[in-house]
């Protein structure tokens, strides 16, 4: 018997679509769309009159709108909040970074033609009016320069590092170590907490206040600028090395006991080496947040124009203190543009300083940091 | 190398908390004693009395003798640094200084206490306090690497070692494979195996097999209730805990009807 085979031709598969996926924008969508939103910025903008600002401003709302209804017309509702959602942290981003960077390009294009190296290696001793005047009038290079600022910022800062290093870490020590929430304990937390909201203005004033009690009024010196900026940077040594020993896993002070180690090395030896990167780089991010410190430097350490290396007798000029007299007071009253370059200069270098410095707690956060791989 | 311990009548309090109430019980030198019991009936709590560790934490105490050798721990003018040099510890979690490196954590007890020790001494310390820990072969070559870079049951074989070399009379074991894999925790238990040749040994285990391998002697606590002090109920040779336990709490713990 003759087998009936019946070969049907293949039905043409069904383009199967799969249950799982949902209709997708392809990848170069959101880049049309946003090309789109800079064209039509730019024409919203000229009609007002052209501006780089309403531009990008314009183009930021379109894109925003127009990325939302692209999506929800494809995608569906959810995918088109998710978009809106992350156009919208986007946005928030950049307006914060806004001002960062304004600063710096401010800062980087009217510091630099000040930055030379007459600036570095002098000070302002004997420069007077006379000389900036002559300097406009021949279109001669400004000359005079931050020298001795440089000098009593770091001297100053220094020796605030000094005073409140110690002091901040053996307050924090106490605090998670020894004290048991007691009462001494909450009492310190308490003014650690008030001392970090203190005006910086009222620390100077007390340090002037006190030295000028002790050692005879309108004493001013580095050292009591120092101890001036030391109130400011203590609650912030105390409260960062607080968190970082807090973190310090009890079980490592469980182990050092157990091996019959006292409770001081103990806290010498293992809770603080272990914490130590952390409490490094709070103590450096300390540093930078007094060394653009001016209110209390003004009554402390008061005002010169020469270089005073001794912290401990006359006044001291530092690089705040220095660009505040050569923005407020210029040298020549009549022609201020060198005292303005000298000012943005001087400003440029205290920002390098603090970059300086927060590259520094960065990489002392990477040396110390617990070694871990194989 | 080895010392007993006698525990008289003891309480031990957190705060006002009574956790464990009237532990008598006499653990002989060279031998592996196992804790048993049920979570939360106090078997790290009074292990941690038998180094005057428990009274680290704050409000801890204790009230009752226990005599390491006839002389008790916490009599007056005892210094608990002194006792904690004499009877070690490996905990739970396996916590190697992240800090150190493996040759260092071995000598954590000799450098941490500032004892002078020359280099060669100090050779030989880690080889023979790895080599007792069964992790000699393992880590030779990489002892300047962090202790933290080692496995688990390593780890744990590392803390063990770091206790040795302070020549402890003593060691106590809380739950020290509860965090391990099965190979590693096998490895442990060897090495406990070997441990009671030279020191004492107590061992806190949830697992019953594992107290059944390696103890000399078992201790099962129990506890009446949530707030209750937990209490030892039975103390005898650990096959007969397993075997024929002459009470009712210790047989329907061990043949798994509750815990
Ligand atoms: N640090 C502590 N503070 C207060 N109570 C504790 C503390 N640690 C343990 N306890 C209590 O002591 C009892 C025994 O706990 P524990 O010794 O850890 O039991 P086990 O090790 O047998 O599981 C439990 O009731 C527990 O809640
Ligand atoms: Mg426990």
């Amino acid at each position: 018997m003759p087998q009936l085979t019946t070969t049907t031709p293949p039905a043409p598969a069904p383009v199967k679509r799969s249950t799982l996926t949902k209709n997708q924008l392809p990848g170069w969508a959101m880049w049309a769309v946003l090309a789109g939103s800079l064209i039509l910025g730019a024409a919203l903008s000229s009609l007002i009159g052209f501006h780089i600002a309403t531009w990008a401003l314009f183009s930021a709302l379109i894109y925003v709108a127009a990325g939302y209804f692209v999506t929800l017309s494809v995608e569906g509702a959810r995918k088109a909040k998710d978009r809106f959602a992350t156009n919208l942290v986007y946005a928030a981003f950049i307006v914060a970074l806004l001002p960062l960077v304004s600063v710096i390009v401010t800062v980087l294009a009217k510091g630099i033609p000040g930055l030379t190296p007459h600036l570095l290696y002098y000070s302002m001793n004997g420069m007077t009016g006379t000389v900036d005047n002559e300097t406009v009038a021949n279109g001669t290079p400004v000359i005079g320069g931050v020298y001795h600022g440089i000098v009593g910022t770091l001297l100053i800062t220094t020796w605030a590092t000094i005073i409140s290093v110690p002091i901040g870490l053996l307050t924090a020590v106490y605090l998670v170590e020894y004290s048991k929430g007691g009462t001494l304990a909450r009492a310190i937390t308490f003014f650690v907490d008030v001392m970090t909201g203190i005006p910086s203005i009222v620390a100077g004033l007390f340090a002037a206040a006190f030295f000028g009690l002790v050692f005879g009024p309108g004493t001013r010196t580095g050292f009591v600028a120092a101890v001036a900026l030391s109130v400011l940077m203590i609650p912030v040594v105390v409260r960062s090395t607080e968190e970082m020993l807090k973190i310090v896993p009890n079980e490592l002070r469980e182990a050092s006991y157990a091996l019959g180690v006292r409770k001081w090395r103990t806290i010498l030896k293992v809770v603080v080496p272990t914490a130590i990167s952390g409490i490094a780089s709070g103590v450096t991010l300390a540093i930078a947040r007094v060394i653009g410190e001016t209110a209390p430097l003004l009554v402390t350490a008061g005002f010169v124009n020469s270089i005073n290396w001794n912290v401990f007798g006359g006044w001291m000029a530092t690089l705040p203190t220095f660009i505040y007299r050569q923005l407020m007071n210029p040298t020549s009253p009549t022609n201020t543009d060198p005292s303005a370059q000298r000012a943005w200069a001087a400003a440029l270098i205290l920002i390098i300083f603090v970059m300086l410095l927060n590259l520094v707690a960065r990489l002392i956060a990477r040396i110390f940091a617990p070694k871990s791989g194989r | 190398m080895s010392k007993r311990i006698d525990v008289k009548d003891l309480n031990v309090y957190y705060g006002d908390f009574l956790a464990v109430e009237g532990v008598n019980i006499n653990i002989d030198p060279k031998s592996v004693t196992a804790f048993i019991g049920p979570s939360g009936c106090g078997k790290s709590t009074f292990l941690r009395t038998l180094n005057r560790m428990h009274e680290v934490l704050p409000g801890a105490r204790v009230k009752g003798e226990v005599l390491l050798d006839g002389e008790d721990l916490y009599g007056p003018g005892v210094d608990p640094v002194t006792v904690r040099s004499q009877i070690g510890m490996v905990f739970q979690r396996p916590n190697p200084f992240p800090t150190m490196s493996i040759r260092d954590n071995v000598l954590a007890g000799v450098k941490l206490n500032n004892k002078r020790i020359s280099r060669s001494d100090a050779d030989d310390l880690v080889e023979k306090s790895l080599t007792g820990a069964n992790l000699w072969k393992e880590v030779k070559d990489r002892l300047d690497k962090p202790g933290s870079g080692l496995s688990g049951g390593q780890q744990q074989r590392l803390c063990i070692a770091r206790a040795i070399a302070v020549a402890p009379q003593v060691i106590l074991m809380d739950e020290p494979c509860s965090a391990l894999d099965p190979i590693s925790t096998l490895a442990i238990e060897d090495l406990i195996e070997e441990l009671k040749n030279e020191y004492t040994v107590v061992i806190v285990t949830h697992n019953m097999q594992q107290a059944a391998r390696v103890s000399d002697k078992t201790a099962f606590f129990n506890i009446a209730g949530t707030g209750k002090p937990g209490k030892l109920i039975e103390y005898s040779d650990t096959a007969v805990i397993f075997s024929n336990p002459r009470e009712k709490a210790t047989e329907d713990y061990v043949s798994g009807r509750f815990g």
